[in-house]
């Protein structure tokens, strides 16, 4: 049946028509970069070109694939759903978005074990509140009491930062520099001017941009006591993944709570287990106001974005139900498949594998750190989250190219390209760990020679 | 849903319905990722920290030998508490003592075969667990794994599911608590037969250790993945004027009612010479067994047999009780019951195996026709198990050995605890091997070295070719911490990064003194001995 309604003569016959009636730029962009990448079939962490090249995929777009290209439970649970259920009415109360919500509100958390005996706490560097932030595994977020749903992470995040405006009587959004957050209206405005100017869509009136990781530049911005929300990524993705400082995230959340402002934590790309508790924000200690999730809630197979409020926070959905909606919204399809995905995540035999997989990699990129040292210069990681740095300002873009040549697919940061994006999925077995470990040694060694014979910094992005 | 909403079809719509997978599987197959992770780590491990944790373990379930005992009876109604508690200790600290001066992890240098050889787990066990021997059958897979570095998912058969999943945890715990990865003993929570089947047939169970009914043996054998399964018994006893028959008959009588003989090695069928017979059932009745009248022995068949087939109501329960549901009435001190028959053939029910109390009798003219009586026994079923006989004509003994088709032979001692190697020196299990006779892959009973394999690093025969130097080279590792680590920030872990693994073998000073594959624990094993002959002897007193 697909191939009736998808037909091309070649690749190239293909990328011409991307170019014709897609997107030009983008399509021109990836074969000047290396990587001319038309993904055809995919199926666990493997995803083929469109010429039979396999690719182990460390992208995930971004966790969207944290359990695996068409997870076999989660099509299941869809492919069932299929047979009784559609998108829905928006309007009424659902039967599969009120299971959904339950579960994140209820089950999800729970399913989380407390760290056994003997796993080591946390350093608790300056700064830290007592008792609470870097300890690993802390509890999950408290308070959160009320699920909204969007389709995308960019739409959950302007739901989050609309209920922020609501619940506090102020316009003003503190965001970090670089920051991303998606591409809708507020939501891009939040982000990195980066994808904000082009359309003018930047508003810097209403949204204070400050640097990461500068509790002094916090406060500054929130002193003024017109400030709706800080919004933070745990981890600022497509800056390359910089981490928090110890201390920083729970301090922020302080600030917010002495200047009457919410805590939005965007946990669409650390979310989901891939920290090694279903929430990172919880390993900082922190009950943030708001929680969003994205990307790999509803598994890759059927889109579906959710807002976790707390009922203050959340106000408006008992004084106007109607103030928002969205037709794709909570999409019933999308809500199967996020409680079949969050069923999965929060089996305690997959955080335990989340942490071998994240120790497999600890152990085995020192090792190739340890080999380059002065080109591979940095490894930035929480659990699965990791951004590797290397010593040229378009570094990652070398790696890239290497790593796809020998069948690895990974990304730059879109926002510092010295930082490749490294995200192994959380279902990862250790044969796949230790293939990925070689292909990436080799691709890393590379694209070091490729680097020094280099002048040119590369295009823009 | 409730019927306030009209539904457009039949069914009602449950949501969860399409969610969950009734049979678990998908939950099974993530203990066996999850396995294969904690195998890796555990494959890397030293012999001290294997050690700790086997001791740990072992330690854990002995301290709830009781418990368990009492909950085994309580779930499954089989066997006796006491003698529940007896097993428990003799398969945790018993059996680890017994194997304490092995050695499954170090590796061996043969000198003179220029040959090292370096120990590999086997990985992943399946330990396939029955409902006769719940706790005791979960320790020994357990701690043999543990000794072997292996890790275990244990499916434990549905009648005692509850107290096998506990055991199991508790031995988990506790080689978690010592230092072992995590997940190292993993347990199924609901068996069914769908689940089952995915996990003997996945690719990462390594090796299924079956103990159960023939067809869960035969489904291991089948399912492609390499299996140690074992097969039934129905133990044949032959007793000749030779032997003291005193001590032949309370070592009968105490073993047949040890744990109401739900040890599959218990007597099934005495046969006696016409020489022995009369002393052998005086001594017998005194020691507690009752011989039945050919009506009441009719009654007891009927009830034992209905159909033809057992009846599995009365595996494990005491005479006395049997006795009286087949409207007996018998002395109270009653332990066992004796039933006569003439002849060793297909038809008749009391020839076949009895997992209680109740003990067939066969008289024969001559020792030659009592082994041709056992082999009759063994044609019913029972064949490649083990078989028992109280004499003291070497040749006698030879000649049956050589004649029955089983691969142990209990000799002057209680078959029960006997062949299952508590009151001799084969190796203490709950899993008796019953090799190509009995259609198994091992002849003996289960022990570590049938979980570890060896990579031999053979050296050319040449003597010009040096054989290198590899005295306390040991390629494994103490865990430098919990395994596997708390995923903790890169920016919060300190100055001190972890050690690699694999960084190439360190040398040791400290060398194991034993060759790990040639069992020498006799003062051990005789502690244990005695343990339990006392317990018995103050059983059988009270």
């Amino acid at each position: 049946m697909t191939e009736e309604l998808i037909s091309f003569a070649s690749k190239q016959d293909m990328l011409a028509k991307s170019k014709q009636f897609w997107n030009p730029d983008k399509t021109q962009f990836w074969i000047d970069s290396g990587v001319p990448l038309v993904i055809d079939r995919r199926e666990g962490y493997f995803i083929y070109d469109v010429e039979g090249k396999r690719l182990i995929d460390v992208h995930l777009n971004g966790g969207t694939y944290n359990l695996g290209h068409r997870n076999p439970e989660v099509a299941a649970a869809v492919t069932a759903a299929m047979q009784r259920f559609d998108i829905g009415n928006h309007h009424f109360p659902s039967l599969a978005r009120t299971a959904l919500a339950e579960a994140l509100i209820k089950t999800a958390p729970r399913a989380v074990d407390s760290p056994p005996k003997g796993e080591p706490r946390g350093s608790g560097g300056k700064g830290f509140p007592p008792g609470s932030g870097g300890s690993p595994g802390g509890s999950p977020p408290r308070g959160l009491a009320k699920v909204m749903y969007g389709s995308g992470g960019g739409e959950a995040i302007d739901i989050a930062l609309k209920s922020a405006r609501h619940a506090t009587g102020r316009r003003g959004i503190v965001s970090v520099a670089k920051a991303y957050h998606g591409h809708t209206g507020l939501a891009v405005a939040a982000g990195d001017e980066r994808f904000a100017t082009l359309f003018l869509a930047d508003r810097p009136d209403e949204f204070t941009h400050v640097p990461f990781n500068d509790l002094d530049a916090m406060e500054a911005a929130l002193r003024g006591r017109d400030v709706a929300a800080v919004i933070m990524e745990t981890i600022p993705a497509t800056y390359g993944f910089p981490l928090p400082a110890p201390g920083y995230l729970a301090g922020v959340k302080r600030l917010c709570g002495r200047y009457g402002a919410l805590y939005i934590a965007d946990e669409v790309q650390t979310g989901l287990m891939r920290t090694g508790e279903l929430w990172a924000i919880s390993k900082h200690g922190v009950d943030p106001d708001i929680l969003v999730s994205g990307k790999g809630i509803s598994g890759g197979m059927y889109p579906v974005s959710v807002v976790l409020a707390t009922e203050a926070a959340a106000g408006w959905l008992t004084e106007d139900g109607f103030a928002h909606m969205s037709t794709f919204g909570g999409a019933e399809l999308g809500c199967v498949a996020a409680l079949k995905t969050l069923e999965i995540t929060c089996r305690p035999e997959v955080r335990s594998m989340v942490h071998y997989i994240a120790g497999t990699f600890t152990d085995g990129l020192a090792r190739i750190q340890a080999t380059y040292p002065d080109w591979f210069t940095g490894i930035r990681q929480d659990g699965l989250v990791m951004g590797l740095e290397f010593g040229h300002p378009q570094g990652a873009k070398f790696v890239m190219k290497r790593l796809y040549e020998h069948g690895v697919w990974a990304i730059f940061s879109t926002l510092d390209p010295r930082v490749l994006q490294y995200k192994p999925g959380v279902l990862l077995t250790p044969a796949l760990c230790e293939e990925l470990l070689e292909r990436t040694e080799v691709a890393i060694g590379k694209a070091r020679d490729d680097a020094a014979g280099d002048t040119a910094t590369g295009r823009r992005r | 849903m409730t019927e306030a909403i009209p539904q457009p079809t039949s069914q009602p719509i449950n949501v969860a319905e399409l969610l969950v997978d009734p049979a678990g599987v998908p939950r099974a197959r993530a203990m066996l990722q999850r396995a294969e992770w904690a195998a890796r780590a555990f494959a890397r491990y030293d012999k001290a920290s294997v050690d700790a944790i086997v001791r740990a373990a072992a330690a854990a379930g002995a301290a709830k030998a009781r418990e368990y005992a009492d909950w085994a009876v309580r779930e499954t109604g089989f066997g006796v508490a006491e003698h529940k508690v007896l097993k428990n200790i003799a398969c945790s600290t018993g059996i680890v003592d017994y194997y304490a001066s092995h050695d499954y992890v170090t590796p061996r240098i043969d000198h003179e075969a220029r040959i090292v050889e370096v120990p590999r787990p086997a990985g992943v066990v399946l330990a396939l667990t029955p409902s006769t021997n719940p706790v005791a059958t979960v320790f020994v897979k357990c701690l043999l794994a543990l000794m072997t570095r292996c890790v275990v998912v244990v499916s434990p058969h549905p009648l005692a599911r509850g107290v096998c999943a506990d055991a199991a945890r508790t031995l988990a715990a506790a080689a978690v608590q010592a230092g072992a990865p995590d997940g190292v003993i993993q347990v199924v929570d609901e068996p069914s037969v769908p689940l089952i089947d995915a996990l003997m047939t996945d690719e990462r169970t390594s090796v299924i250790v079956a103990t159960g009914g023939v067809p869960v043996v035969r489904a291991a054998y089948s399912s492609g993945t390499p299996a140690i399964g074992v097969g039934p018994g129905n133990v044949p006893v032959l007793v000749d004027a030779t032997a003291d028959l005193a001590k032949a008959a309370r070592r009968i009588v105490d073993s047949k009612s040890f744990d109401n003989s739900i040890l599959c090695t218990n007597e099934s069928v005495l046969i006696v010479t016409e020489q022995a017979a009369a002393a052998l059932l005086r001594q017998l009745k005194q020691a507690g067994a009752y011989l039945l009248e050919p009506g009441e022995r009719d009654r007891v068949a009927k009830l034992l047999f209905p159909g033809g087939r057992f009846d599995i109501r009365f595996v494990g329960q005491d005479a006395s009780r049997i006795a009286a549901e087949a409207g007996l009435r018998v002395p109270k001190s009653t332990r066992v019951l004796l039933a006569p028959f003439d002849l060793v053939v297909p038809e008749e029910p009391l020839a076949r195996e009895k997992l209680c109390p109740v003990l067939g009798l066969v008289r024969v003219p001559s020792a030659r026709r009592g082994i041709d009586a056992a082999r009759a026994v063994l044609r019913l079923s029972g064949r490649g198990h083990s078989a028992a006989i109280h004499s003291t004509d070497p040749q006698v003994i030879m000649e049956y050995g050589a004649a029955v088709d089983v691969l142990r032979v209990a000799v002057n001692v209680g078959a029960s605890l006997g062949s299952a190697g508590l009151e001799t020196n084969l190796a203490p299990t709950m899993t008796i091997g019953t090799g190509f006779f009995g259609r198994s892959s091992v002849a003996e009973n289960l022990h570590p070295s049938h979980l570890v394999q060896c990579t031999r690093l053979a050296y050319n025969r040449d003597p010009a070719e040096p054989f290198g130097d590899f005295a306390g080279l040991v390629p494994w590792q103490a865990p430098a911490g919990p395994v596997p680590p708390y995923p903790v920030a890169s920016n919060q872990r300190g100055d001190h990064p972890r050690p690699a693994d694999g960084d190439g073998p360190a040398r040791t000073t400290a060398r194991s003194e034993h060759n790990g594959f040639s069992p020498d624990a006799s003062g051990l094993r005789e502690e244990i001995r005695r343990l339990i002959l006392e317990e018995l002897s103050q059983l059988a007193g009270g």
